[in-house]
Order: C-alpha cells, then structure tokens, then sequence
C-alpha cells in the first residue's frame, strides 16, 4: 500500500517537502489555507545574498507540484487531528499515516510599534511593503517623488519585550542589507543609514555583503535602535536614536523609513498545538523534539515538521530542512510497517 | 567675580544633529577612503592606540563622530596621535587607520 502524509501548509517548505516524499514513493497530500500554493515567499522580489528573483526559486517548485499531481486541497484549513489523519473544517477526514505540520510563521505587525508610525506617517513602511512595492516595478514615496534620504530599522517586532517577541528573526539583518543596496542601485544619490543593535550575518556570504553595502554602496550603519518617529511639518520622518559608537544622541529627519518586520510564530500555533496535543516553545513556535537529532520530529511519533514553524528560517534553510523531514518521514513509516 | 558660581550652567546641546550637520567634508573623507564606511566599531584600534592608554584619546569614537559631522575638537584631538600605527596592525576590516588619521587632519585642517 502506499503510504500516504498529510502535509499542513502550502509554502516553500510544505511543497518542497510534499516533492521529497514523492520522490521517496510516499503519496504526499497538501492542505494549504489560501486558494494559492507559494505563501509567503510570493509577495518577495528578490533573495538575500545573491540577488535571485523569488519566483526563479518558487515558480519552478510550484509547477513541479503541479506536474508531479500531488493532491492539493487549496482554501482548507485542518481543525483537529484523528488517530489515523487529519479532519479538516469542513469536516472531512483526510486519513494518513503521517502529519508534517509546515505552517510557517506570521509576519509581526508593525502597527504594535506605535512609536514608529507604522500606519500614521505616510512613507513609514515595512520590509515587504518594500519588496511588494519592488514586485509592482517602482518605489516611491506617497506623493510620487523619490526618497532623497532613508532609514532602515533592524529589529521591529524581534528582541524586543515590549511586545512579548524575545526571539531573533534570523533573516532580518541580511534582509536589510540586501534591501538598503536595492535602494541605493534605484537612487543614487540617496542617503541610506541602516539602525542595528547587533549585525548578525550567519550565512554564506552575507558578511561579504554587508562589507560591499558599507564600501561599496556607502550605506552608513548607525548602532543604536530608533526610540521614536515622528511626522515633520513638511511630510518627513524625524527619527531619534543614539549614536551607541560615540555615545550620544542622534536625530535626523528621512524622506522613508523601513521597518525590519520580525518573523512571529504563526497565530494559529496555540490553535493548532491544542488540536494535536503538541507543545509550544516559549518564544510560540512548535518545539521539537530535540535540537539536534530530532529537530524535524515533534514530540509525538508520525507528527512531524517542516521550515519556519519551529524557528525562524530563510529559505535556503528551509528547503534544506524538507528534505531532512522527507527522510525522517520515511524512516518511520519503515519501521512502522515492518514491525508488523 | 570670575569664579562666582551660581549652581547652575547652560549646557551645550549634545545631539548629533544630522539635518543640521554640515557632512561635506565628512563626504569627501569618505570618498578618499570608502573602506572606512566598513568599520565595524570593535574597538581594537582604540584598544591598541599607544595615545589612547595615556590619554582620553578615542580614536574609534573620533572617527566616528568625524563620519557624522562632528568635527568641532577633532583636529586638536587627533593631534594626541603619535602616528605609531599600531591600529592599523589590528583592524579586523584591514581599514588603513594610519593613513586615516592623516585623511582627517588634512580635511579638517584645511592643509
Ligand atoms: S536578524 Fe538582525 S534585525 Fe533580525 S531580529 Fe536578529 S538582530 Fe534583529
Ligand atoms: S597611529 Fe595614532 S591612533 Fe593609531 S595606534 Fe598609534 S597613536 Fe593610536
Ligand atoms: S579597528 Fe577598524 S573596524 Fe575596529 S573600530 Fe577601529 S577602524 Fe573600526
């Protein structure tokens, strides 16, 4: 018989996983809440470090799900889980032999930083307002002119109490630095500082990156977090900070700010982790069994997971991570089926 | 009557003010030396500065401030450099600090 696995989550990491227990022979089936496969790397235009257009990594994903006809069940969401599968909203028993939960992360509100104005000041906008504006083939300000001055904020949403967010989004850092050379190659001439508390660069190549951001593009990287924003009488941004490296204060008004949205655990996790009798690490994504050996298995046996639904995760990781999952997937249902 | 003293004093404005700031000659350093745009802030060259271990000289911290506008002081301060270059023996981002102090004290010197 062949095994069948019910994978929650249609992103990168539900689909690339979804492939490699295909090719394994395992019978993949996706149940994906939106009426499109892709999630969120869709609304992204360019990947941290080489620059490669999203959808050259997604579409081919994508139409390999396709062709491949794996079982997708679009605009589904899974209520609760049964001895033998799934059950789903609308009541229908999906029965399987295995679960990998690959639901992802939500994206941090920036409106819960009121102090930045997220929402209040025109040209106030986030990292993926930035890409989608990218995506749609022009940036600009609110009124149609270009931004002569800009400021791009690490950290909103991420090590930060305040907002009950103690976790490091892990992308964001890069992500900033990619984005603040995408804006210095549209303008020029533009001023870009980038506020940090700590410059991680944990890939392949991004420190390089960040060295070409500062030499070559001139972007100037303050240490010190924005305290507040605040609209000037002629449409700006007024920004406050320290200088940490000389030890005093800095303002400075910028035609845009973009704030470095931090990766949450999903808000369906509580939801989710109830249904399935799963539990949660403190920062609200699942835990695994283990860092180290078990960090695609949950703690039940045949439940299994998959990219940013346990930590956050770029999406080279997560990639890597689905075929992890597709072996543990098969191990198991190896062991199960023949020890009877 | 010279040393009368009140209680109380005006305090300069310490804000790095970087609408106000004049940052062209900020700019040309940095155009002469866009390497230095890469430092890191580690410290190593403050750390290893023969000047900074018998004054308050802080050679990251000035060229810091320098990168942002601030030049007031920085000339008579950077004149506590005794041009040993030990910091350059220690940048981890290779920066050429010896030939940056002598970038600044021409740029801010005017000579
Ligand atoms: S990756 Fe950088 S910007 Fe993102 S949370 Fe971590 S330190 Fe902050
Ligand atoms: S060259 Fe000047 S700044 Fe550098 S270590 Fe020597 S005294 Fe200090
Ligand atoms: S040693 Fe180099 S990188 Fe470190 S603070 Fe000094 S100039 Fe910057």
């Amino acid at each position: 018989m062949a095994k069948r696995v019910v994978i929650v989550g249609g992103g990168a990491a539900g689909m690339q996983t979804a492939l490699e227990l295909k090719s394994r022979g395992i019978e993949p089936i996706i149940i994906e809440r939106d009426m499109d496969l892709g999630g969120k790397v869709r609304d992204w235009h360019k990947l941290f470090p080489s620059f490669t257009p999203a959808s050259d990594v997604l579409q081919p994903i994508i139409d390999k799900v396709r062709s491949s006809r794996i079982r997708c069940l679009l605009g589904q969401e899974v209520k609760t889980f049964a001895e033998d599968g799934v059950i789903l909203r609308s009541e229908e028993h999906v029965p399987a032999d295995a679960v990998v939960i690959a639901t992802g992360f939500s994206l941090f509100d920036a409106h819960r930083k009121q102090e930045y104005g997220y929402g209040l000041y025109h040209n106030v906008i986030t990292s993926v307002d930035l890409e989608r504006m990218m995506n749609n083939g022009r940036v600009m300000l609110a009124d149609g002119t270009e931004p002569r001055r800009i400021a791009i904020l690490h950290c909103v949403g991420s090590r930060d109490e305040k907002v009950c967010q103690k976790h490091c989004s892990k992308v964001c850092c890069i992500t900033g630095v990619k984005q603040a050379i995408e804006l210095k190659q549209m303008f020029p001439t533009a001023d870009v500082f980038n506020f940090y508390m700590d410059i991680r660069m944990f890939g392949p190549g991004y420190e390089e990156l960040y060295r070409e951001a500062q030499q070559r593009y001139n972007i100037h990287f303050v240490r010190g977090r924005i305290s507040e924003a605040a609209q000037t009488i002629n449409d700006r941004i007024q920004i406050k900070a320290e200088d940490t490296l000389t030890g005093r204060p800095l303002r400075m008004s910028v035609d845009m700010l973009v704030l470095l949205v931090g990766m949450s655990a999903n808000r369906d996790n509580e939801a989710l982790a109830a249904a399935s009798n799963l539990s949660l690490a403190p920062n609200g994504y699942f835990q695994t069994k283990d860092s180290f050996l078990g960090a695609v298995q949950s703690e039940r046996p045949g439940i299994f997971y998959a990219g940013a639904a346990t930590a956050p995760k770029s999406l080279a990781d997560t990639l890597a991570e689905a075929s992890m999952t597709a072996s543990a997937v098969e191990r198991y249902l190896r062991d199960k089926y023949n020890n009877r | 009557m010279r040393n009368l003293n009140f209680g109380y004093g005006i305090s300069r404005p310490r804000v790095i003010n970087l609408d106000n700031n004049d940052l062209r000659k900020s700019n040309a350093i940095i155009a002469e030396m866009p390497e230095l745009q890469a430092c890191i802030g580690c410290g190593s060259c403050t750390a290893s500065c023969t000047a900074g271990n018998l004054t308050d000289f802080n050679f990251r911290r000035l060229h810091t401030a320098v990168r942002r506008g601030e030049y007031q002081g920085a000339y008579e301060e950077i004149n506590k450099c005794m041009l040993c270059g030990k910091c350059r023996l220690v940048c981890p981002r290779g920066i050429n600090t010896r030939e940056l102090i002598m970038l600044i004290k021409r740029k801010l010197g005017d000579f």
